[in-house]
């Protein structure tokens, strides 16, 4: 799987949880999943279970602490599959 | 200063009826809403019949957004419906999500008996029992916990005064519009958002079918299980919904010129302590007596002023109970009693939703000036023959002044209020 494709995968996986739908269109790497999506930071529970059930992957406690940008998530679920 | 309380908003879903116009028709018509309910009688229960709302979970990006969507339950999206309802039929505005203004002056009570336990039992217990505590996931606590139903709400309807859940079994929702009252009376609040929610789902149901108070003689027939004041009934039928009103002090519904559904004019609280006659499970006679009595003192009326009184009548043996007590507490001959009918012969017993699903019954009764029958009431108790004159068995217009509402619940707790119509010179 391409690094561009983990990130669409990663992209439609916070979707329903963005309250900042505006800025959806321009996602990057850089892009931080709760100041600039303004996901809730409680819900990034259930965004790291999601992803384990996608990627067939388990995160720990703390590898999921350090996931804070779209490139973060990214890199952890590549460094995994 | 006490203040004068009224309602100015309604909100109800309810079995056979999503909104208050439905729900209006619902009673006009005398049409059963109670249904077969496969869940129950594949679970084995004995009473496999149940009222049961329909269609409340679709259309719902009226009331929520879809983040939102993704941490409520049952319990929340039917209290939320009839809020949300309650809210814009007195003409308020939901807030926008975005906004910082909070409303500083409002609040809610929202009550319930036995919670989400459909969440608890298929979220919750599954996860633990075979220690996967991660898989609970982020929304269980919000979802499962107590106030569940009057945090969502508060959320959003961004309300900044008191804002919690209250229990009291079958008169939760009667007391938590009773305590709403009390605290806009004593000016801590201008506005209460009121009422009370159960979920559909058969763990609610379970424990009553286990103790054999449900209705269970009439499961091919469902449209007649739900016989309260009858002499065949066999117990109450279970149901599910929400009913929610809007209080507010009467100069700030004015000042923003609301419409005016009544206004709230006795209410009276009470338990019997288990004691003469009372149990866990029934009513002290005396209690019942004392908070209709301490109602209509404290609404300053006669007895002979009340128009109509929707009883708690269920279906079980306390009904001629209940119509006993009425008489000894109002002092009025049994062949004198003014009009009354029970809602549950409709939409089934509601639990802790009862009370406000139907008090928003008694006040579209109100509005529209008439009296819905009391279903499967054709063969009435032998008890309550001697009131025989008094049981609305078909729907008839009527001028509904002065109307009374019980509630009782298990524990031996008892809520009683009385409405007047507002006329509009007041």
């Amino acid at each position: 799987m391409t690094e561009n494709e983990i990130k669409d995968k990663v992209v439609e996986i916070l979707k329903p949880y963005v309250r900042n739908t505006d800025n959806l269109g321009s996602v990057s790497n850089s892009t931080h999943i709760i100041t600039d999506l303004e996901v809730n930071s409680s819900r990034l529970v259930d965004v790291i279970l999601a992803f384990e059930d996608e990627f067939d992957i388990e995160v720990s406690d703390e590898e999921a602490d350090k996931v804070q940008t779209i490139g973060d998530a990214v890199a952890m679920i590549k460094a995994k599959i | 200063m006490l203040k004068r309380v009224v309602i100015t908003g309604l909100g109800v879903v309810a079995p056979g009826a999503n909104n208050v116009s439905e729900f209006s028709r619902l009673l006009r018509e005398g049409r059963s809403a109670i249904t077969r309910q496969e869940d129950m009688a594949e679970a084995g229960f004995n009473s496999q019949v149940a009222g049961s709302p329909t269609g409340y979970m679709e259309n719902l990006d009226q009331y929520f957004t879809s983040e939102e969507l993704l941490a409520v339950n049952d319990l929340m999206v039917l209290t939320s419906r009839a809020a949300i309802d309650a809210w814009k039929d007195a003409g308020l505005e939901v807030p926008d999500r975005k906004s910082d203004h909070v409303h500083w002056d409002t609040g809610a009570i929202l009550g319930t008996h036995l919670g989400a336990l459909d969440t608890v039992n298929t979220k919750l217990l599954p996860n633990v029992q075979a220690g996967k505590i991660r898989r609970i996931g982020s929304s269980a606590v919000e979802q499962i916990m107590l106030s569940s139903l009057s945090a969502k709400v508060g959320g959003l309807l961004a309300l900044g005064n008191q804002v919690s859940t209250n229990s009291s079994a079958c008169t939760t929702s009667s007391e938590a519009i009773i305590m709403s009252y009390l605290r806009i009376r004593h000016g801590l609040a201008n506005r209460m958002v009121a009422g009370g929610a159960e979920g559909r789902n058969i763990f609610n149901w379970a424990g009553f079918d286990a103790m054999r108070v449900l209705s269970s003689k009439f499961n091919e027939t469902p449209e007649k299980a739900s016989r309260p004041l009858s002499a065949t009934a066999g117990g109450f039928v279970p149901g599910a919904g929400a009913g929610v009103v809007i209080l507010e002090d009467l100069e700030t519904a004015q000042k923003r010129g609301a419409t005016i559904y009544a206004e709230i004019i006795g209410t009276a609280l009470n338990s019997g302590g288990h004691r003469m006659g009372g149990s866990m499970t029934a009513p002290n006679p005396i209690s019942v007596q004392r908070a209709i009595t301490d109602a209509v003192k404290a609404a300053g009326i006669k007895a002979a002023d009340i128009d109509y009184i929707n009883g708690h009548f269920t279906g079980t043996f306390a009904d001629p109970y209940e119509i006993a007590n009425w008489s000894t507490a109002l002092q009025i001959e049994p062949s004198e009693l003014p009009p009354v009918n029970a809602t549950k012969s409709v939409i089934g017993h509601t639990l802790a939703a009862a009370g406000s699903i139907e008090t928003v019954g008694l006040l579209t009764q109100m509005k529209e000036g008439f009296l819905h029958a009391s279903l499967n009431a054709e063969d009435l108790h032998e008890k309550i023959l001697p009131y025989e004159k008094s049981i609305v068995r078909e729907r008839r217009d009527a001028d509904i002044r002065i109307a009374a509402k019980s509630s009782f619940g298990f524990g031996d707790v008892n809520g009683v209020m009385i409405f007047r119509k507002f006329e509009k010179q007041e």
